[in-house]
Parts: structure tokens; sequence; C-alpha cells
């Protein structure tokens, strides 16, 4: 068991207020994962910046200031850091790889858990009370999140362990259930020139969906060549920098809920996640049929 | 009518009250407004109380259910009325996977769709579907009849023993051992009663009756291809 939320504004005017019905959201799924809770969330406006890179460190004293300072002097680019507890959001005029190469030079214990242009990635341990407060999520904006709370099942309780995975810049994915051919597939996929970090079930599917939006598919294409190739049980959530998608495996056995208004879509395990949220009483609700794909986009201009 | 907000009790609270309900007058009938998706919500009810829950519910509500008549102005989760005993249930949106799971006895009634094992083991209760159902509705259904006004998902009545399965619509496939049977005016007749108590009108005539072939009752070596 694990619980699984996904947040997607369709009214740019509520992006202020994105972590604020978010949180809860996450929070109400403490139940069905005790172990760890991440989330990925999602400006909408770039605003220019090359890259937006998201970084741990377990020493919790740890200088994210002089870092940005000695990489800004390396890279000779500008780089602005605001730092979340043991996370730091770094945003740098320079390239990804750049960055990220860069801050595990510095420092080999330096851990990038989010990168790209628009997501910020925050994971821990423990419970996902502590995780939202920590991380000052009910304050957070932008267009849209996901996340995850961990009950684990088949590898460690790490911070590195846990949801969402990134697979490319912007391509994050939480998943609830176990994939049963990920040993094969992650094989395959290193194969295809994939670089792995863990041997999680559930990075190998965020992998997987990375290297088919790389050959050239779009997210919904992506998905349905994933109900071919992923064998095992899943509900999967899925942001990129402008879209959000939802899927289950054929079986459906675990479970999710979908609803819609004119403001925003929302997904969660359950419904009770889904209960506070400002409009709910009158959204379209119901649960995704499996192996559909939904998804939806942010409009021209986000 | 005795009105409990579930938000502010909690569900422990509200499940004692309606447990412990007494045979007097004022203690007969309940409103239950706030469930916000809730679990075990009137759960291991056994006295004849009726129960209106205004909102949508979580996992296993009115589950063991017997004597109690249980509304939901709303849809419901995973395990809606498992292991009815006797008693009424009734669903005014849709229900989640798996409702009236293990049921033994009592009515069902889904007025919007069912998801996936709707009946799933079912052991006697009466399951009625306005709408339709999800993947392998009536999995090792051994009694009692499930009553699909719409279309079934795939693998209906897989694996099924003696429950009946009717449907209005018509099934995506049919599970291993379940076949279509003939509707004779026995079976329109209890159809119509079914309908009738669950309060949907759709005319009898348009169902098609499914059971079990019995062939995998007992291990035959020439069936094993089918196991």
């Amino acid at each position: 068991m694990c619980g699984i939320v996904g947040l997607f504004l369709k009214n740019p005017a509520l992006r202020g207020s994105l972590g604020g019905y978010f949180a809860p959201m996450l929070a109400s799924m403490g139940e069905r994962g005790p172990d760890s809770a991440g989330i990925a969330v999602y400006e909408a406006e770039p605003q220019g910046r090359a890259s937006r890179v998201t970084a741990f460190h377990p020493d919790a004293g740890f200088s994210w200031e002089s870092v940005a300072a000695e990489l800004s002097r390396r890279l000779a680019a500008e780089v602005r850091v605001v730092v979340k507890a043991d996370h730091a959001v770094l945003e740098a005029d320079h390239d990804v790889s750049g960055v990220t190469r860069g801050l595990t030079d510095l420092d080999p214990d330096v851990r990038v858990v989010g990168y790209g242009k628009s997501v910020a990635v925050f994971k821990d341990k423990g419970s996902v009370a502590e995780i939202v407060a920590r991380y000052g999520v009910a304050d957070m904006a932008g267009s849209h999140a996901i996340g995850h709370t961990r009950m684990a099942t088949e590898s460690d309780v790490t911070t590195g362990h846990s949801h969402p995975f990134i697979a490319d810049d912007d391509v994050c994915l939480v998943h609830n259930g176990s994939l049963s051919n990920h040993n094969r597939l992650r094989g395959w996929l290193i194969r295809q020139g994939m670089q792995f970090e863990t041997d999680n079930d559930t990075e190998v599917a965020a992998r997987y969906v990375a290297h088919r939006l790389q050959q050239g598919s779009g997210l919904k294409e992506a998905l349905e060549a994933g109900l071919r190739d992923l064998d095992g049980f899943f509900t999967f959530a899925i942001g990129t920098r402008t879209g959000f998608a939802v899927l289950r495996d054929g079986f459906a056995c675990k479970p999710a809920v979908l609803a819609e208004t004119g403001d925003w879509v929302a997904m969660a395990s359950e419904f009770r996640s889904l209960a506070e949220l400002p409009g709910v009483e009158q959204a379209d609700i119901w649960e995704p049929e499996p192996e559909v794909v939904y998804d939806w986009t942010l409009g021209p201009g986000a | 009518m005795n009105t409990v907000d579930l938000a502010a009790t909690g569900v422990r609270e509200l499940n004692r009250r309606l447990q412990l309900a007494s045979d007097d007058p004022s203690e007969q009938s309940w409103l239950v407004i706030n469930p916000k998706g809730a679990h075990a919500v009137a759960a291991g009810l056994t006295r004849p109380v009726r129960i209106q829950i205004d909102g949508h519910v979580g996992y296993y509500c009115a589950g063991m259910n017997q004597a109690a008549a249980v509304t939901i102005d709303g849809h419901c989760g995973t395990g809606i009325a498992e292991n009815i005993m006797s008693g009424l249930v009734r669903v005014r949106g849709n229900a989640s996977q798996s409702a009236g799971a293990s049921g033994h006895g009592g009515l069902l009634v889904i007025e919007g769709n069912a998801g996936p094992r709707c009946g799933i083991s079912m052991k006697g209760v009466d399951i009625v579907v306005g709408g339709k159902t999800g993947h392998m509705s009536g999995f090792m259904a051994q009694s009692g009849n499930l009553v699909v006004c719409g279309d079934a998902g795939h693998d209906l009545g897989d694996s099924i023993y003696e429950a009946a399965i009717y449907v209005g619509g018509s099934p995506a496939s049919l599970g291993t051992d379940c076949v279509e049977k003939d509707m004779t005016p026995k079976h329109r007749s209890l159809l119509r009663d079914l309908l009738s108590r669950a309060g949907i009108e759709i005319d009898p005539d348009r169902f098609r009756r499914f059971g079990s072939a019995r062939k995998l009752y007992h291990f035959r070596v020439d069936h094993a291809d089918a196991y």
C-alpha cells in the first residue's frame, strides 16, 4: 500500500494556492504510507532560466549558500539558491547537466533529487505530516504537483528510494503498486543508454516513460507503450513540465479517484484526500478505468 | 431523525452509537453528514435501523451489515457492504471495486456503476447494479443473484458456482466456466421481483441469464487447460 496524489490547476489564477490545496491532500494519505513521503511541484513559468535543480545533503548544517557561490564561480553563471530544511533549490543560468555535475563535484554526498526547468522535488523519510511542515508545502506555488506517501514493499527505506522519481528534465512519476518485470526492463533500459540510481521498481517505470519521451513519443503514447511493457500492479501519476497524467494497470487493484472542475483536476488513491478541495462538491468524480491514459496539458503560454 | 456530524464525532463513536441503538422509536432513524470519504462508516450493524449518509464514503461502508437499511447519497470506495448478512444497502452514486464481496444475504443496490470484481465470492446476497460493472464481476460467486442493468466488464462470472447473473446490456466477455443459460418464466419472475425491490425501472425482458457450466467443480484432466 502507498498513497499517491496529483493536482493540476487549469485556472492560472489559482497558482498561488497550489500548495495550500495540495498539502492537505498529501497529508491525508499518511496512513497509506508511513515510511517516507515526497512531492514534485511544477512552477508554471520558468521565466527564461536555464535550469532548476533540487538537491539534498544528509548534513543538516550543510552550507548551500557557499556551495552556490562556488558553483556560480566555476560555471561563470548566476546561481540562486533557496534552502528548505536539508533540500535546496538552485536556479542557474546554465544547463542542467553542468549544474548537477558541478554540485556532485563540490561534495560527493550531495544527491540531486530533481532537475529540469520548472520542477522542484522534496522527499524524505518519516511521517508525511512532518515532511509537509518541514518543507513548507502549503506555501508552495505552481501549476501542478504530484506526491507520494510510501509503505515500502520491495526496496530500502531511504530518501533515494522515496518517490517521486525523476528520470529526465521535469519528468517525475509516483507509483502505488509493484512491478514484477523491473529487473529485465532495467537491463533493457540500461542497454538503451539510461542510467539508474537505485534498485527500485518505480525508478524503472520513471526511466521507461522518460525513454519513450526521448524517443519522440508524447506523454499519452509513452504511457500506452508502458501498458504493453510494464508487468505488475500500478497506479501512476506522472508530471512533466506542461503535462499531468494518470494510468492504472489492467487488473486495477490499486485504487484511484479522479475529480475535475473548471478550475482543477485532482487525483488521489482515495476520495478522502480530495474531500477538502475547494469546489469538490461540484466536481465530476470518477474512478479511472483500467488501461486508459488520462492526461492534461497546460494551455499555450504557460 | 438523529443527525451525526462525522467530522465532529469520528467513525468509532458513530459506529458505536449505531451499533448500540435501542428499540426506542427515537433511535431508529439516523442521518450522517460530512462522511468525507471515511472508511468503515456504519459497519457492523446488527439492528433494523435506517441510516442515510449524505456524501461520499471510503472503504467497507456498511460492512457485515445485518438488518439495517443504509443509504449512501454519494459514491463509495472499495468493498461496500462487504460480507453483508441481511438488510438493505443502497448507493445512489457509483461503487468502487469488490462491492458486496462475500455477502451472505440481504440486498445491495448500486444505482450508478460498480467497479471491478462486483459480487466477488458472493454467498447469497442479491446485488442490483443500475449501470455497468467492471471486469471479473461475479468472480467465484457461490450463491445469490447479481443483476447488471447495463454492460458487464470482461471475464464476467469467472469460476462461478451456483450464483445467477442477469445482464441487461452485454458482457464484454465471459470468464472461465461461465455460460449463458435460458431465461425461463421462473427466472423472469425472480428478476422482476429483484428489480422491483431495488426500485429500478427497466424491462426484465431485456436481460440475459448467465451461470456456471459446472465443469470446474471437480478436477478433470480433460479440463486442465481451463484451470
